[in-house]
């Protein structure tokens, strides 16, 4: 039988691999495909916990629907303003971002 | 029948883990998006195995339809010829690394720790597919534990990104 557990051993890693990504990576478009996999595992833990714990409920799978929709919203305008500063400046990386300034 | 599902489970854990690695660690950003693109269908997978059906094909929708099309195109749009990921200094990796494995031991060790009540009554694991009819009464409705007010804010919220996104993006 499939255990709880097993879900959130594997969330867990996913969202610390997606911690390590968010902190190495130099291109705005690698950190916020880092960023999609925390909020995948989290995702996850949700939908895990309600089948588990509270499987007469859908408290754990509706967040998880708005959680998707609000995901794909944020990466939407994320998107928007990467591209809006790469017009600007030419490229994407974090350290030339403070350039914007001028 | 366990055994079964309990080795493609694994399988598909594997999988996600190694993929979601090399998404984080791939020089280009192309195959970057197309590894997140397969660790999200995995997810899709979790939620089949989990049951909640609609809640995959939302996944495989929204996400592998969306999100990594949107991916796609930024990446292709901000590409400039012949450029190699820059790389942060080997410092920042060592701690980086060493915060991970910090965060994953206390998870973990909180993980472990805790029992978790559902074992005492294995009976309540419920296996039944959630009908469509139940989920859209359950978005619709106003009562306890249905969820219209938060289906309009998400609405407003869409329609403020919709805005911001022609604002922000728009040429001057």
């Amino acid at each position: 039988m499939i255990r709880l557990e097993y879900y959130l051993i594997i969330s867990t890693l996913m969202f610390f691999i997606g911690i390590f990504g968010f902190i190495t990576r130099k291109n705005m478009i690698a950190i916020l495909i880092s960023l999609e996999l925390v909020l995948n595992a989290v995702e996850i833990n949700f939908a895990a916990f309600n089948r588990f714990l509270y499987p007469n409920q859908l408290e754990g799978m509706f967040f998880t629907l708005f959680g998707i929709a609000i995901t794909a919203a944020e990466t939407a305008v994320a998107l928007a303003i990467i591209i809006n500063a790469y017009r600007s400046i030419g490229n994407i990386n974090i350290n030339n971002i403070n350039k914007m300034k001028n | 029948m366990d055994i079964i599902n309990l080795i493609i489970f694994s399988g598909l854990g594997a999988a996600m883990l190694a993929l979601s690695i090399m998404a984080v660690t791939s020089e280009s950003l192309l195959r970057s998006a197309t590894y997140l693109l397969l660790v999200l269908l995995c997810t899709a997978g979790f939620y089949l195995f989990l049951n909640y059906h609609f809640l995959a094909a939302v996944q495989v929708s929204v996400y592998a339809g969306g999100v990594v099309i949107l991916f796609i195109f930024a990446i292709f749009l901000t590409a400039n010829k012949g450029e190699v990921l820059l790389r942060h200094e080997i410092r920042r990796y060592v701690f980086g690394f060493l915060g991970v494995v910090a965060g994953v031991w206390l998870t973990a060790f909180v993980l472990f720790k805790h029992r978790f009540l559902y074992e005492s009554n294995t009976s309540m694991v419920g296996d039944q597919e959630i009908s469509m009819s139940l989920i859209g009464q359950t978005l619709m409705g106003t009562g306890k534990y249905q969820y219209l007010l938060p289906f309009e804010a998400l609405s407003v919220l869409l329609l403020a990104c919709i805005i911001g996104g022609i604002l922000i993006a728009r040429k001057k």
